[in-house]
């Protein structure tokens, strides 16, 4: 049984799913984003500190189906360490990469995030993988606390 | 059960012999749209390919051959909802169109600012959205009676809210999203001791059970052809005809008038005034259709069929552990809404989706009643004439094996 989704629910999205990484609330975290799917209720809260451009820590709080969890759990495990920079070029590598506006993966850059490629195949469940992107993308660019895929 | 025609039924409805995802169509998203039988597809080309024409214009043969059609359809839905007159049946697009004709043209003109309108916590968005714009332009409020952890409406603080100020009663025959059916003639009978008209919402309702809006005594009554087996971009408000005769058209332009000059309009009579512009001629032939269909079935037989499937599927739900359903009152439709421990409603369903079974995983447009559950989704199947119990075992397979592979 469910043959047909094994390139969307890989085991590492179970993983993330039932122990979602950096999933708490940040004191220290200078800057702070709300993201929202109405479509789905997805709700959550991404904490970032940022130090001279740098991000030095990522948590987050909140409730979301399964891939938008392990979407939000691997960025925050990823971009840790990232520069500003790296991380909206990692954001632009992801958007194409989950909406399928490229089929060459580059795996190098997007490492373990390209378990999340398989929702190309499923235009419904997109934006659960992109919610936390954007929700990052409005956090960098230090724009209005609350995001909305919508 | 035995006598209840299910394969018949079945064969009368071609989409349900898809497949998807290589596995049957095992379609239970009946709350949000229903599927069409053959009578409704072959009336629809019927009428494209024989007597299209626009309505109540033409003196040529095809456009009166289209006009008998369209006012037969209406006459078929007025003896459906056993309506006094035809001139009570207002074609719309749709439930959610007629009740927006009905705050907009009866609610901007009947009342006032301070005034109030009841609804209920079980509302689908369309049954509070149009009611929040109404009170934001005139000044009114909007008073919600609450409903208990069953879904059941509390009657008694229903009653209460009706008042000197209360002007509309507007609530659902059914709710889509728990699938409760409220006491509406309790309702009814309650507001109009205190002169109170009810508007009833019976989209959800309309394809589950025999209505009968002149023994209800309600006031208006709306609800959406694709619901009941028609064509989408089909629906009727009903609405007592005097009631109807004192409100302004919703809408002006061609087909509601009866005399236009640059210095003023003279109105077209009931139901015409409400009737501006080319309607969906042949959708609504098609809803007519969709009438007889279920007509010829018997609303009692559906009823008590949907019943049986409602009350196996609840058993079966039951017996699965993490399995919650949202939505437990003592007299319900065939809907079943529920969440799994741990497991997110947009999960069930894309895994229930790769085993070809249709289900709605999300808010139900009523986002009020996850807020109530402290939930942000449910997972919702709801039954059609044409389910069976089968599906629901495949359904209920479904869940358990999901259940597995998220462990």
């Amino acid at each position: 049984m469910f043959e047909d989704l094994r390139d969307l629910y890989q085991e590492v999205i179970f993983d993330h799913n039932r122990n979602p990484r950096n999933f708490r609330v940040m004191d220290n975290a200078n800057r702070q984003v709300e993201g929202f799917n109405p479509l789905c209720g997805d709700r959550l809260t991404l904490f970032l500190k940022i130090d001279d451009h740098v991000i030095s820590d990522a948590s987050f709080q909140g409730s979301g189906c399964a891939i938008s969890t392990a979407s939000v759990s691997l960025m925050t495990e990823i971009v840790k360490g990232k520069t500003e920079d790296e991380a909206e070029a990692l954001f632009k590598q992801f958007h194409e990469m989950t909406t399928g506006k490229t089929e060459e993966i580059n795996l190098e850059a997007i490492g373990k995030l390209a378990v999340l490629a398989g929702v190309r195949e499923y235009p419904a469940r997109v934006k659960c993988a992109t919610l936390a992107w954007h929700t990052l993308d409005a956090a960098l660019k230090n724009e209005a606390q609350s995001i909305s895929t919508e | 059960m035995s006598t209840f025609p299910i394969e018949q039924i079945r064969a009368d409805f071609p989409i349900l012999g898809e497949t998807i995802r290589n596995k049957p169509l095992v379609y239970l998203d009946n709350a949000a749209s229903c599927q069409k039988p053959q009578a409704v597809i072959d009336s629809i080309v019927h009428t494209y390919s024989h007597e299209y024409a626009n309505i109540h214009r033409g003196v040529h043969t095809l456009s009166v051959r289209a006009t008998d059609k369209f006012e037969g359809a209406r006459e078929k839905v007025r003896a459906f909802i056993n309506a006094a007159s035809t001139k009570e049946i207002i074609f719309v697009r749709g439930a959610t169109e007629a009740i927006n004709l009905v705050a907009q043209s009866y609610g901007k003109s009947q009342l006032k600012a301070g005034d109030e309108i009841v609804i209920s916590a079980m509302e689908h968005h369309a049954n509070i959205v149009p009611w929040q714009m109404l009170c934001q332009q005139i000044g009114a409020f909007l008073r919600v009676a609450p409903m208990n952890q069953q879904g059941e409406l509390l009657f008694d603080e229903f009653e209460q809210l009706l008042n000197a100020k209360t002007k509309l009663v507007a609530i659902t025959q059914m709710s889509n999203a728990l699938g409760t059916i409220n006491p509406v003639e309790q309702i009814i009978a309650a507001a109009h001791a205190k002169n109170i008209p009810v508007l009833l919402d019976g989209a959800q309702a309309i394809p589950h059970m025999a209505v009968d809006v002149q023994a209800l005594d309600c006031d208006f009554y709306v609800f959406s052809g694709h619901k009941i087996y028609g064509p989408s971009g089909t629906g009727v408000l009903y609405g007592k005809q005097a009631l109807l005769e004192a409100m302004p058209p919703y809408q002006g332009g061609g087909d509601m008038i009866r005399q236009v000059t640059f210095e003023k309009t003279e109105y077209a009579g009931l139901p015409h005034k409400f009737e501006a512009g080319t309607p969906a001629i042949a959708e609504i032939i098609g809803l007519g259709a969709a009438i007889d269909y279920v007509t010829a079935i018997g609303m009692d037989k559906i009823a008590a069929y949907e019943a049986e499937l409602l009350d196996y599927a609840t058993q079966q739900a039951e017996q699965i552990k993490s399995l919650n359903i949202i939505g437990q009152a003592a007299h319900k439709g065939g809907i079943l809404s529920f969440t799994l421990d741990r497991i997110h409603p947009h999960d069930i369903g894309t895994m229930l989706d790769s085993l070809g079974i249709a289900i709605r995983a999300g808010h139900h447009c009523a986002m009020p009643v996850m807020d109530f559950y402290g939930v942000p989704a449910t997972a919702r199947a709801s039954f059609a004439m044409y389910n069976t119990r089968q599906e629901i075992d495949v359904l209920m397979q479904g869940i358990k094996s999901l259940i597995e592979v998220f462990g």
